[in-house]
């Protein structure tokens, strides 16, 4: 019988076998995309998750954008001004964009889109980052003029964001931003089944001139290692990839190339000083000084990133070096908890979200030994990432292993926690006059090399005052076929270049 | 007769049940719609903002007022509105029910056609060599996930062959055959193989037990010839537990097979309804949850009305 049952698992396995040989290609010219999570939603000033942000800029088109380097480029506007007194910022805006209806892009629809996202009732991602607007003038229909009660240097870099796209005055009034999506990017969405694909065909007029490729098929492939079996048989081009231990296997495919780009999000532990012990500063010092950063990239992420500071993008970031206890020092840790009265250390929870990211308990569990050596007994609490989420924004925590966001700006990435009313006070639970005063000083200042002083002395205090252990930036990921030629990896993860990739047969 | 009405009867209290337990059962979970959607970003919210996009969840009300709105609605067969696919919740039900039951069709279909004949053989073989080795390999089949399985048949494939069936993308069957059946094949493959050993062990024993039966011992002293006695005689007999397991796996598998559907890719009723719980579509939830109960029961009766076929001596009308 086994010799029998061997003969049917050897016909099924070639019936499997001869099927999938008659499934023919995809047209060539279309990119075939995969990715493990799909977009939630299609509405661009909503929506946050990755997933939907890396659709919607392909279809959406801000004001200005973010190079490679995190320089501000044209977007729709070509180009803009601050007044002298800084209380001004004046756009001229592309005559050649047109929205994907045929509608040329006027100011009327600049004023429109933002007047949406200030609106409380639209519940927008980005309000908080626009506070200063007082009012947004539209003098001609290529010029827009923002007036702020404040000079507001960030407001510029927020601009850049796929949840500040400007959207077609008339889809707001017929209330169908969210169910259909006319942008002025170069792709359309044709179609859409949640959970499963997108199919995105080439905008003709586009005003960034002719895509490379006629159109891009997403399909959503829920498992990592799916997506790289499917890449090895070439059926999908290009993909984007989570999680580390599926990206290093990437480089080992002939046919195969690996894009790595450094990140704005980091890896934290967040201490929250309302609760005690971590009320005590010599108690956060002591944590950040047991932690070794570089051991947990090592271990939780296989090396793949870079120990960092508060400040993750380059322009602004220190060498990680010259912090406070960037060098692991047990011997001060546990000094340190001795001079706050805790020599025999305390027990705490730290929380972590299932699989958001893939490294969350691996980094705990690393922290978890590291804090041991000074006494700190953390009891590792693994929640859904929805419950996290909630348990997280309540600030209802002893310690905390984050993943959080990244902004190419200083001031728009902290001023929600670090700022006396940041939006998430209660999340950070730490107020401090002097990290307050030097986000403001560099929110109004407008000289780039001023702003520099300002922000690497407020990496500095952040690092020193240890609210929270800054451990390191990860690396996003894109795999792709080697025929795939283009793409430009970019640190805030975007993949706006697949306007311009092409496939070479 | 009498059975099958008091059994549909039962049908609405089952399913009301079915539908409080979700609904308070997915709102007790920490975080809603809003948070789903938003992350951590959601804490930038001023309340207002918060109300307003509550209020575009259908959030906004009291548990009691959503349940009772949501509950009325079922009588005129709306079960609401997907926030997450912006379409009623049966059609987004309805789209992906076809695949979940080809799947558990195929799947059962591989079963059964490896489980029986492998039991049967095994049972005729008691405690001989042929007989541990089904039984070794039907253990072994039993202990390994779906997950295993699966992602060594993609290995294989990809690595070993350089072939693997369209992933993605996927081609209903009555839009070509072909091109479907190369993409459930692998699933409902690896769905059949664990469900095949533990049918290979219940056909088994249930073999053993009829075959010491009087009326096999009759056929035998008669003379009938020893394969007319297995198949014909004493396999209708064994058959009906294995029934009754193939009822509630496929009862199972009607509600989605999440980890087959998540490796493979595959938009059926499992990964919809985990989805759905992750981005919190509460109506998408409840609505799934009542389909899937309720196909349930159907296979379950279905089951029970199939004993009488296979066994007369079981009568169902009670005494």
């Amino acid at each position: 019988m086994t010799s029998k049952f061997r003969g049917l698992l050897g016909l099924t396995t070639a019936a499997m076998l001869g099927v999938s040989a008659l499934v023919t290609q995809a047209d060539a010219a279309t990119l075939r995309m995969a990715w493990a999570q799909d977009a939630t939603g299609l509405d661009p000033h909503k929506q946050t998750a990755f997933s939907s942000l890396r659709l919607l800029e392909l279809i959406y088109e801000p004001l200005v954008r973010l190079d490679a380097d995190l320089k501000i480029v044209p977007g729709i506007a070509q180009s803009w001004e601050f007044s002298a007194d800084g209380k001004e910022l004046t756009f001229k805006l592309d005559p050649k964009a047109k929205f994907q209806n045929g509608d040329a892009v006027t100011s009327a629809d600049v004023k429109a889109s933002f007047e949406r996202i200030l609106d409380e009732q639209t519940g927008a991602a980005n309000r908080a980052n626009y506070l200063s607007i007082e009012g947004i003038e539209a003098p001609d229909a290529g010029t827009v003029v923002f007036k702020l009660k404040q000079p507001d240097a960030p407001i510029l870099t927020a601009m850049t964001d796929t949840n500040s796209s400007i959207v077609p005055a008339s889809e707001i009034a017929a209330g169908t931003i969210g169910t259909k999506a006319v942008g002025s990017g170069p792709f359309k969405l044709e179609r859409w089944d949640p959970n499963s694909k997108e199919v995105l065909v080439a905008n003709k007029d586009w005003a960034g001139g002719p895509t490379g490729v006629e159109g891009i098929e997403i399909s959503v492939l829920p498992d990592e290692s799916a997506i790289l079996a499917a890449m090895r048989t070439g059926q999908v081009d290009f993909a984007l990839l989570n999680d580390p231990l599926i990206a290093t296997l990437v480089p080992n495919e002939a046919k195969l190339q690996l894009n790595r780009a450094p990140v704005l999000a980091y890896h934290v532990l967040q201490l929250n000083p309302a609760r005690k012990p971590m009320n005590e500063l010599a108690v956060r010092q002591a944590i950040s000084c047991a932690v070794d950063r570089q051991a947990v990239l090592d271990t939780a992420s296989l090396g793949e990133g870079k120990v960092t500071g508060p400040l993750t993008m380059p322009v602004y970031a220190s060498d990680p070096d010259s912090l406070f206890c960037y060098k692991r020092d047990v011997e001060k840790a546990k000094k340190l908890m001795a001079d706050a009265g805790f020599a025999d250390g305390f027990t705490a929870t730290v929380i972590a979200a299932t699989g958001e990211p893939p490294t969350a308990a691996s980094e705990a569990q690393v922290l978890q030994s590291q804090l041991a050596e000074i006494g700190v007994k953390l009891d590792i609490k693994m929640m859904e990432l929805n419950v996290y989420v909630d348990t997280w924004l309540k600030g209802d925590f002893d310690m905390a292993v984050a993943l959080n966001g990244g902004r190419p700006d200083p001031y728009t990435m902290y001023n929600r926690y670090w700022t006396k009313n940041g939006n998430l006070q209660q999340v950070s639970n730490f107020a401090d006059d002097t990290l307050d005063t030097l986000l403001q000083q560099g929110r109004a200042e407008t000289d780039p090399d001023k702003r520099k002083v300002i922000f690497a002395d407020f990496e500095k205090q952040l690092a020193e005052k240890s609210p929270w252990v800054w451990l390191y930036t990860s690396y996003g990921y894109t795999a792709q076929q080697k025929n795939v030629q283009g793409f430009v990896p970019m640190p805030t993860g975007s993949l706006y270049s697949l306007g311009k990739v092409t496939l070479q047969q | 007769m009498n059975y099958l009405i008091r059994r549909l009867a039962a049908f609405p209290l089952v399913l009301i049940g079915v539908s409080v337990v979700v609904f308070v059962a997915i709102r007790l979970v920490p975080g809603d719609s809003i948070t789903a959607m938003l992350g951590t970003e959601a804490g930038l919210l001023t309340p207002q903002q918060r109300q307003s996009l509550a209020t575009y969840f259908g959030i906004d009300q009291p548990w009691i007022v959503q349940y009772w709105r949501w509950f009325t609605g079922l009588f005129s067969g709306d079960l609401g509105i997907s926030v997450t696919y912006g379409k009623p919740v049966l059609t987004v039900i309805l789209e992906r029910f076809p695949l979940t039951l080809e799947l558990a069709l195929l799947s059962m279909l591989i079963a059964l056609a490896i489980g029986v004949p492998a039991g049967v053989y095994a049972a005729t073989r008691n405690e001989r060599p042929a007989d541990l080795g089904v039984r070794i390999v039907a253990m072994i089949g039993q202990s390994t996930p779906s997950f295993v399985v699966g992602l060594i048949l993609i290995y294989l494939l990809s690595v070993g062959f350089g072939v693997l069936p369209t992933m993605g993308a996927f081609t209903p069957l009555w839009q070509d055959p072909l091109q479907n059946l190369s993409q459930m094949i692998l699933p409902a493959f690896t769905l059949g193989c664990a469900f095949a050993a533990s049918v290979t062990r219940v056909s088994r024993s249930a073999m053993l037990d009829v075959l010491s039966d009087d009326y096999v011992r009759t056929a035998r002293a008669k003379g009938v010839p020893e394969r007319k006695v297995i198949w014909r005689h004493a396999l209708p007999n064994a058959l009906v537990p294995v029934v009754t397991l193939s009822g509630i796996e496929f009862g199972y598998l009607l509600g989605g097979a999440v980890i087959v559907e998540q490796i493979f890719a595959l938009p059926g009723l499992g990964r919809m309804v985990l989805e759905a719980i992750l981005q919190r579509d509460y109506a998408l939830v409840q609505g799934a949850v009542l389909f899937i109960a309720f196909n349930f029961m159907i296979v379950n009766l279905l089951v029970d009305l199939a004993y009488a076929v296979l066994d007369p001596r079981i009568r169902l009308e009670g005494r």
